[in-house]
């Protein structure tokens, strides 16, 4: 965008806000050197001068928040969120690789492992492994450990399965484990040369949000100067009349960053490569025990849960001393 | 070793009997040599055996340990060498080294008279006295040998008078004034040919590398007079004095060499031992049997001296006074690098205590035989050496054939010659292995005429014929440890290797040794490349250029090898990362599990490398990588990333980034005593007071493999017998009260929980049971463990965080840990920048890409342009900087960043194994302080520093208390009288000074242990320390 004088800018009735502003509110401006507008004005106030209001509402979110499906398959998902905040699109992420829960083995018991691969390394290789189940039929055994624990000694549970693969005579001294004790799926696996485990490798989660590419008109031999220029496709050609053609942003999606089409000589000024902050494109890839799309509801319901508990919390404290109403509005809005 | 003798016997008809096959000694053999077992098996065969086919093999394996015998470098014998001495006198040396004798004969030219200095003779002698008496009588035929030049003969002139001085004119009275300075030993004072003495040494001694036959003293003479040439040379010209780090005048001694030495002087002492023993038996009188001499070999004595030499690395050859330490080291088994590395280094001749500058530095002569890169920091830096890639060290070559050759393409003897015509204009003397042969008039003609006979394969392939415009000389040399390397021939700049001798190599129809014999490729030493015109590639040669080189990166060594764009990096970086490369983690062999050694870190994932070397690929460092290609992303974060540390990704870490094993052997031996009673092993406790201790153990008394050993767990329940002198009637049926428990305890640290990976049960070389326990434990990566990317750019791990709080691209790629960006500006590793590029173009493009030193021209190596091509298609940006969004807010960083995978190493420095604190603890017995070091539970040392800073502060009252309270308070009683200690009796409940005898004038005090100690020591040697003690 090129820079004007202040002075000679065009007057902005009351209640908008000068063009370059308002996209600078909305979008993330990638230059060549740097991203620049990257934050989220959050400040209520920050346009009051220009009689525009920037404070959150409730209602204003749920009519404009929208989200739109992409792509959908049974590991994938891509869906558009439109329309809503950086940070909170940030929690549904970590909340999907860090909270939702996905089964896997925690702990392994070793009867007897003869492979080359060492006990360790082979639990560590299982607990990897995806697990095939709905995490949500299942209670938490225990509180969420940091590390997997060594028993010493040996299984707590003297082995209550038995898979009685070695005669233990009395005399002998009592069956002990090599353990991550404590199993609670029995997997086929188990007993197998860990060299089979390999192929099951997926992992959780991941997703990328917001792009969107804005383009100021760029006419003729440029246009397909740029349209080469760009390696993931994101432009075509459109023909505007008399002979003249223009580059469109054709594929957006596509956009990967690379910013090739900025690169070199005054490319830069002829197109403007922006980001439009709350638009998000979340793909969000499953391991396989739930659909990818269940995934992010029991984000949500984790994320829900969360507030819930915040709330219940700062309730109780605003009965305690009266505070402020304010807060009860971010509560609010949290919770939406 | 066999080998064939004959003896002879009886009393009077004497026969001659033949033995085959006698055994006189027992040889260790090199892996991998033509002698080993190993040699020309293939891979299969080789897995068969037990053994990795990369394994590099040259080294011997003796009483259980991997030995190499260093590669030792000296400088080269029996030649001329011209040098300043510390004083600045100008000396030539020649240290002579024949089958019978070595010695070192200097001349040195000393207020303009040139003088000899030998071992043998007391003080420098007059060298006009040595040519007087080897025959050479008349000044003027010395002037005339030495060249008619009148520069010369003024230079001589102070030499020839100081002779006259001497009253030395004729052979004999030369050979009397030498009598006299003879060193005289005293044990043979006077004895035998007290004439010859001074004859002998000229003869034998003095430049003891040219033989002298019947006293035909001409071809010593004009060896001489040669010195003597040169040393004129160097006195109106400073450019030819030579010079000593010059690697065409250095040798390198290979374990062949050092091990024929040793057996040389071992087989003699057999032989003498050998007579020795016959002579005492045929002193005595009455014999029973006929003369055997055959059943007197000793054969331990050679056996045992070359395991012994080798065991220790102490080289003692009594007949050249040679003692050397330390030839031999373990072979380091820290990673496959570390154990090639340590085939190919070079041992300095120095010692590395000298402060000097010139043989450390780098060698221009160096290129391509010697590793610019690989050398240790420290004290030996510059003098430890590594071999480059495709450097071969020369072994001796018959001498006769050559010289009848040389004397048939037109050399002319010595003896012909008249020291007239020695120096002849247009004429080059001819040196062979450093002696005179004689001199040719063509000399370009003599050289092209060798060097076609040696490419024709007629002559070996590593003799080497060096034209010296300077000198005038031609030297031939076939003799061992030059070092040199193949180099493409080729005529008028064209190079005879051709397009069709390479699709030939790649079929496999060719191979190196076929370019060698059919004259494509030829070795030269470094002498000779000083004739040659090497061209860098086929295309930069012009029409005088006489060789090409093969492939630049081949100066390299191997571990500089493994290093991609090491030409873009700053060069002490990749001197750091050649250190490092040996400490790092992964792979030792394909055999690694199967192996025992006392300590061994393995890599749980190790991979091979995105970029790779076609280094890598020649030794193997892809099928035995010692690292994890990283996604790294240079980046600010946290604050945990200063100097050097990085930041790392908890999530990787739990995939399975960085874990390690470790493992380390126990040993246990079931010891057999004289008495014939023997160690036992019985079965464990299951209940009772060790039954818990127990819990490992099988029930044949050793730990079971797969059990978790805990710190004071015992893994082997073993007892030895209480009488272990007296000899016992049945040892087997001794009862269990006659044994007393000797079980070991594992001593691991605590809290780490180690397994039991293995157990062996072996015998030891006194036939007892040894069993072996190797304990595994895995590590995850820690705070403060430390990694290394492979450019010399190490750090330890700052901090662990999240995978949801770690930064994330577009694409979702979350990298596996961050550096800090300041690692670059001052290190200037853009071969690590170009590392990122790479790995990120050959992740995207499915490809591995390469980066060989000097290898953009060649290929070996792609270019950034290239990179960023293919970046750019595949849709990263070209400069490898992506668009990345934080991983706390979600909105994207101000900042487009520089993310891609490298190859990052896991150190063996670990903080498991480092970390140490303590409250109290033990104490040492002599002065009751704490204990020092890590493994003895020590304290931590408030040193004279940090006492200094607390005597600076004023800190009295800490100082107290850190350096008595804390260490080793100690109450005495004190005299005021006689300021003597006392002791404090407990029966009067007072203190008495026993040298007042009395306990009037007893005061209480406390002083340090260590001070109480000191005044007792000093009391001991005669010294009194007397207290004066005053009210405070």
């Amino acid at each position: 965008m090129p820079r004007v004088s202040a002075l000679e800018m065009d007057d902005v009735p009351m209640g908008q806000l000068p063009p370059h502003i308002q996209l600078q509110r909305t979008r993330v401006f990638c230059a060549s050197d740097a991203p620049t507008q990257t934050e989220n004005i959050q400040y209520s106030g920050a346009y009051a001068s220009m009689g525009v209001d920037n404070s959150f509402r409730l209602d204003d979110f749920v009519k404009n928040f929208r989200v739109e499906v992409a792509r959908l398959d049974e590991d994938d998902i891509e869906f558009d969120m439109i329309g809503i905040d950086a940070a909170l699109a940030n929690a549904f992420r970590r909340i999907l690789i860090a909270e939702v829960p996905t089964m896997a083995i925690e702990k392994v018991l070793f009867a007897n492992n003869t492979s080359v691969i060492p006990d360790e390394v082979l639990a560590h290789r299982l607990g990897l492994i995806p697990i095939k189940a709905d995490p949500r039929l299942f209670e938490y055994m225990s509180v969420k450990s940091d590390q997997l624990e060594w028993l010493p000694n040996g299984s707590e549970f003297q082995l209550v399965t038995d898979n009685s693969t070695s005669n233990s005579n009395s005399n002998s001294k009592p069956k002990t484990y090599t353990s991550f004790s404590r199993s609670q799926t029995s997997l086929p696996e188990f007993s197998e040369d860990s060299i089979a485990l390999k192929h099951n490798d997926i992992t959780i989660a991941k997703l990328g949000p917001g792009q969107v590419v804005l383009l100021e008109n760029v006419e003729d031999e440029k246009a397909e100067e740029l349209v080469k220029k760009c390696p993931v496709n994101v432009f075509d050609i459109e023909d505007i009349g008399e002979g003249k053609r223009r580059a469109t942003v054709a594929r957006p999606r596509a956009c990967t960053l690379c910013r090739e089409c900025i690169r070199g000589d005054d490319w830069e000024n002829r197109v403007a490569l922006r980001r439009v902050k709350n638009h998000f494109i979340f793909t969000i890839e499953s391991s396989g025990a739930l659909p990818p799309e269940v995934l992010f509801t029991e984000a949500v319901k984790v994320l829900e849960s969360k507030c819930e508990q915040h709330t219940s919390v700062i309730w109780t404290d605003l009965t305690e001393d009266n505070g402020s109403t304010e807060l009860k509005l971010v509560i609010a809005n949290q919770k939406a | 070793m066999v080998s064939i003798e004959y003896t002879k016997g009886s009393h009077g008809d004497i026969t001659v009997a033949t033995k085959k096959d006698v055994i006189i000694g027992r040889l260790p053999i090199m892996l991998r040599s033509r002698c080993c077992v190993l040699n020309l098996r293939d891979e299969a065969e080789l897995a068969r055996l037990g053994e990795c086919p990369l394994d590099p093999g040259g080294y011997f394996v003796v009483k259980g340990t991997e030995k190499v015998i260093l590669i030792q470098e000296q400088l080269s014998k029996n030649r001329i060498i011209i040098d300043k001495d510390s004083k600045g006198h100008l000396i030539a040396s020649v240290t002579s080294s024949t089958d019978a004798i070595k010695s070192k004969t200097v001349f040195i030219l000393d207020k303009e008279k040139i003088r000899v200095v030998l071992n043998q003779f007391i003080k420098p002698i007059p060298i006009m006295v040595i040519m007087k008496a080897m025959g050479i009588e008349s000044d003027q035929e010395v002037v005339q040998m030495i060249g008619r030049d009148p520069r010369y003969g003024v230079l001589l002139l102070p030499s020839i008078q100081e002779c006259v001085e001497e009253n030395v004119y004729t052979q004999q009275q030369a050979l009397e004034y030498l009598e006299t300075k003879v060193k005289r030993f005293s044990f043979s004072y006077g004895s035998v040919e007290k004439e010859g003495r001074a004859l002998s040494i000229i003869r034998d001694v003095f430049l003891a590398n040219v033989l002298v036959r019947d006293l035909h003293f001409r071809p010593k003479c004009i060896y001489v007079a040669v010195i003597l040439r040169r040393m004129m040379e160097a006195v109106l010209n400073k450019d030819a004095i030579d010079d000593k780090d010059y690697v065409g005048n250095k040798r390198l001694e290979l374990s062949g060499q050092m091990i024929s030495l040793l057996f040389e002087d071992l087989f003699k002492t057999m032989n003498s031992e050998v007579k020795k023993s016959t002579d005492n038996l045929l002193e005595k009188s009455s014999r029973s049997s006929k003369l055997d001499i055959s059943q007197h070999l000793a054969r331990d004595i050679i056996t045992h001296g070359l395991e012994r030499a080798i065991s220790t690395g102490n080289w003692d050859v009594k007949r050249f006074k040679m003692h050397r330490k330390g030839m031999t080291q373990v072979v380091l088994r820290l990673s496959f690098i570390a154990t090639v590395g340590h085939m190919t280094r070079i041992l300095p001749q120095f010692e590395k205590s000298r402060k000097v500058s010139g043989p450390r530095a780098l060698q221009p002569s160096q290129w391509g035989m010697l590793c610019p890169c690989d050398t240790p920091e420290g004290e030996a830096c510059g003098l430890v050496k590594n071999l480059s890639l495709m450097t071969h060290v020369t072994t001796d070559d018959e001498e006769g054939p050559l010289i009848s050759l040389c004397h048939s393409l037109g050399v002319e003897d010595l003896e012909l010659l008249s020291g007239e015509e020695l120096h002849a204009p247009n004429s080059f003397l001819v040196m062979f292995n450093g002696l005179i042969l004689g001199k040719h008039r063509k000399p370009q003609h003599f050289a092209t005429a060798l060097r076609k006979l040696r490419r024709a394969g007629i002559i070996g392939e590593f003799v080497s014929v060096f034209v010296n415009e300077k000198q005038k000389c031609i030297y031939i040399a076939s003799d061992g440890g030059r070092v040199c390397r193949p180099l493409v021939i080729a005529d008028k700049g064209i190079s005879r290797v051709k397009e069709h001798h390479m699709k030939e190599l790649k079929v496999g129809i060719r191979t190196f040794n076929d370019f060698l014999r059919d004259g494509l490729i030829e070795y030269l030493d470094v002498n000779e490349q000083n004739n040659a015109l090497i061209a860098l590639y086929e295309g930069e040669a012009v029409p005088e250029t006489t060789h090409v080189e093969i492939e630049p990166f081949t100066i390299l060594g191997v571990c500089a090898g493994l290093i991609p764009f090491p030409h873009h990096n700053q060069s002490p970086r990749n001197t750091y990362q050649c250190a490092m490369g040996k400490q790092a983690m992964g792979n030792i062999a394909y055999n690694q599990l199967c192996r025992m050694d006392s300590l061994l870190y393995l890599l749980v994932y190790p991979q091979r490398p995105l970029l790779t070397t076609r280094t890598i690929e020649l030794v193997g460092y892809d099928k035995l990588g010692a690292g994890q290609n990283a996604t790294v992303a240079v980046m600010s974060y946290s604050g945990y990333d200063i100097e050097d540390a990085i930041v790392m990704n908890k999530s990787s870490l739990d995939r399975g980034f960085g874990r390690c094993i470790v493992t380390k052997k126990l040993t246990a031996i079931n010891q057999k005593y004289a008495n014939n009673t023997m160690d036992r092993i019985i079965r464990p406790q299951r209940v009772g007071r060790d039954a818990e201790r127990m819990q490992i153990l099988d029930d044949d008394g050793l730990a079971a493999p797969g059990e978790i050993i805990r710190p004071y767990d015992i893994y082997i329940n073993k007892q030895s017998p209480i009488n272990k002198e007296i000899s016992v009637h049945s040892p087997a049926g001794l009862p269990d009260s006659a044994y007393k428990s000797a079980i070991q305890t594992y001593k691991g640290p605590r809290g780490e929980t180690a397994v039991v990976d293995r157990v062996a049960l072996t015998s030891d070389k006194d036939n007892n049971l040894c069993i072996k326990f190797l304990i595994r434990h895995t590590r995850r990566p820690e705070l403060g463990d430390k990694f290394s990317s492979r450019h010399g750019q190490k750090g330890v791990c700052g901090t662990i965080i999240q995978q949801e709080d770690f930064p994330f691209s577009e694409r979702g790629i979350c990298p596996d840990l961050i550096m800090n960006p300041h690692g670059f500006p001052s290190r200037m590793t853009i071969g690590k920048m170009i590392e990122l590029l790479g790995g990120k173009a050959g992740v995207s493009c499915g490809r591995f890409h390469y980066g060989s030193a000097f290898g953009e021209p060649s290929g070996h190596a792609d270019r950034v342009e290239v990179i960023s091509e293919t970046l750019v298609k595949h849709g990263f940006s070209y400069s490898g900087k992506d668009f990345i969004y934080s991983g706390i807010t979600g909105s994207p960083l101000q900042a487009y960043i520089f993310m891609g995978p490298i190859y990052y190493q896991k150190l063996k420095h670990m903080v498991l194994d480092k970390m140490h604190a303590r409250a109290s603890g033990p104490r040492v017995m002599l002065t009751r302080q704490p204990t020092e070091g890590r493994s003895r539970d020590g304290g931590l040392r408030l040193g004279e520093m940090e006492r200094d800073c607390l005597i600076a502060y004023g800190a009295s009252m800490l100082i107290y208390e850190r350096l008595m309270v804390s260490s080793d308070p100690f109450e005495v009683q004190v005299c005021r009288a006689c300021g003597l200690l006392g002791y404090y009796n407990y029966k009067l409940k007072a203190g008495i000074c026993s040298t007042c005898k009395n306990g009037d004038n007893i005061s209480t005090m406390k002083l340090p242990y260590a001070c109480k100690l000191l005044f007792q020591e000093l009391q001991s040697m005669n010294i009194v320390p007397r207290l004066k003690l005053a009210e405070a």
